[in-house]
């Protein structure tokens, strides 16, 4: 992890996107969506199915261009290397152990070798995996292999943390797991933003709420107003879960 | 029906008796086709790879070519290798005809085109999967080559395999290149072809049955991988 007292590394800050649309298929999925990022509180995204949360999650991410709009990263057009850490609502694990996946990942972020055994065994303990290093990572069980999609983007040390709904397959133990290393890693200073539909999770974890309806965003709140107070009709629907897409 | 039983049991003995032509002969065709082989894989995979997620112009007619060339008839092959290494040919001064350089550079040849368009089929197709995480981490493109070509390495293995299988069998370019030569170029199928034709039916199904026995393991070694990397998602 890194250090607390390092001061953030220019550049990433503020994450602006400015009427940013994407449409595919003849379809407008996310609409004229402006929001800025900033480091601080941890932001979950919540909305129903289709909502364009993942869609979010690209378009910050970088790896999808918006159709219409901008999105600037500080004053660049692009997020620098390694800066933006994503974990995909259905992660990806490569076709090797789970330590070599986290072998890849910090040989990808630059670290040489020789100090590669020791971090992936801290990171391993972290997930919870000292006892899976050598198993196949597929084979691990989809609360497992969130586990260790989560540390494989945390070893990237990233200013930002993307996650699309990483608890989604996990019992309350792991779940709690996760949920303190997301913790950590926000209090360390990583901007967090977390999508999720569990809104148990998100009463525990948001600080700060966006409700995403129809590739809008319909409210953003400090996380006790969205919960005690929601403005929109949206989230006051959302909330009683009514809201359909 | 009485020569087939006597030519057969020849054969076996043959086989059992490890006589000394034939181990010669098997020992030359697969230093060939292995070799070959080899040399295709180091061109084949990279340029299946950079065919598969490379952006470049004519990307796409590349690959329909080498796409074409899998089929590539041998006996063209072989004539075409022929005419270049032919004293008069452009390569003539090397003076590799009917050497087993020349096989190999005729095999190769055949198999490249093989083993890179199983691996860019591949590799595409893994890519699909994993081009968005390998994109977010903010992998090189020359990492994410690798890094699909490793997590690929069943499937590669695999059209490697079927490259050894199209090699082993081959006849038309090594009896064209090579020339059958006895101790120099005489691999089990062009010694098929000679013993057949000159009735010495023990030799030729010696050959074969080794020939087939080659297959037969090639296949195994295909479906054994299939099955184990199948059961141990690659660890
Ligand atoms: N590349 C694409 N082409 C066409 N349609 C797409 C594409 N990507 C996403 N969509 C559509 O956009 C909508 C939003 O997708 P998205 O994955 O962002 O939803 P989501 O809010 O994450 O939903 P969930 O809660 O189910 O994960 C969906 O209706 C989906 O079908
Ligand atoms: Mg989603």
């Amino acid at each position: 992890m890194r250090d607390v007292a390092e001061p953030p590394r220019p550049g990433l800050w503020p994450v602006t996107l400015r009427a940013v649309a994407f449409r595919a298929g003849g379809q407008t999925l996310i609409d004229g969506l402006d929001l800025e990022l900033a480091p601080g509180a941890l932001t979950c995204v919540m909305g129903p199915n289709g909502a364009g949360k993942s869609l979010l999650v690209r378009l910050i991410a970088g790896l999808i261009a918006p159709t219409e709009g901008t999105i600037t990263y500080g004053s660049a057009g692009a997020p620098a290397k390694n800066r933006i850490a994503v974990v995909f609502q259905r992660p990806v694990l490569l076709r090797r152990s789970a330590a070599a996946n986290l072998d890849h990942a910090l040989k990808t972020y630059g670290m040489p070798r020789a100090a590669r055994p020791g971090r992936i065994a801290a990171l391993l303990s972290e997930a919870g995996l000292t006892a899976q290093a050598g198993q196949a990572a597929r084979l691990l069980s989809g609360g497992e292999q969130q586990r260790l999609a989560l540390v494989r983007a945390l070893a990237a040390e990233p200013d930002l943390l993307l996650l699309d709904e990483p608890a989604a397959n996990l019992d309350p133990q792991a779940t709690a797991m996760l949920e303190a290393l997301i913790r950590r890693a926000s209090s360390e200073g990583v901007k967090v933003v977390l999508v999720t539909h569990d809104r148990d999770q998100a009463r525990r974890m948001a600080e700060e709420v966006i409700l995403l309806h129809r590739g809008r965003i319909a409210e953003r709140a400090p996380a006790q107003a969205f919960f005690e107070n929601p403005k929109s009709p949206e989230a006051r629907a959302y909330l009683a879960g009514r809201l359909l897409l | 029906m009485q020569d087939f039983w006597a030519a057969l049991a020849q054969a076996f003995a043959l086989i059992l008796g490890a006589e000394a032509e034939l181990v010669e002969i098997i020992g030359l065709s697969l230093r060939v086709s292995l070799s070959a082989v080899a040399i295709a894989c180091v061109i084949g995979l990279p340029l299946g790879a950079v065919l598969a997620v490379g952006r470049f112009p004519g990307r796409l007619a590349l690959s329909v070519l080498v796409n074409a060339l899998m089929g590539l008839p041998p006996v063209v092959v072989g004539l075409t290798v022929y005419l270049v290494l032919s004293a008069s040919g452009p390569l003539g001064v090397l003076q590799l005809l009917y050497t087993p350089a020349a096989m190999i550079i005729a095999q190769t040849i055949l198999v490249t085109p093989i083993i890179a368009a199983l691996t860019r089929q591949v590799i595409e197709d893994l890519s699909g999967e994993y081009d968005e995480m390998l994109r977010a981490m903010g992998v090189s493109r020359a990492g994410m080559i690798a890094t699909l070509l490793w997590d690929a390495r069943y499937s590669l293995l695999t059209a490697a395999l079927a490259g050894t299988g199209r090699a082993l069998a081959e006849v038309g370019a090594v009896l064209i290149v090579g020339g059958n030569i006895n101790h120099v170029t005489r691999t089990m199928t062009t010694a098929i072809a000679l013993e057949t034709s000159k009735g010495e039916l023990a030799m030729a199904l010696a050959l074969g049955i080794i020939l087939v026995t080659l297959s037969v393991i090639v296949s195994a070694c295909v479906m054994g991988l299939r099955a184990s990397a199948a059961r141990m998602a690659y660890a």
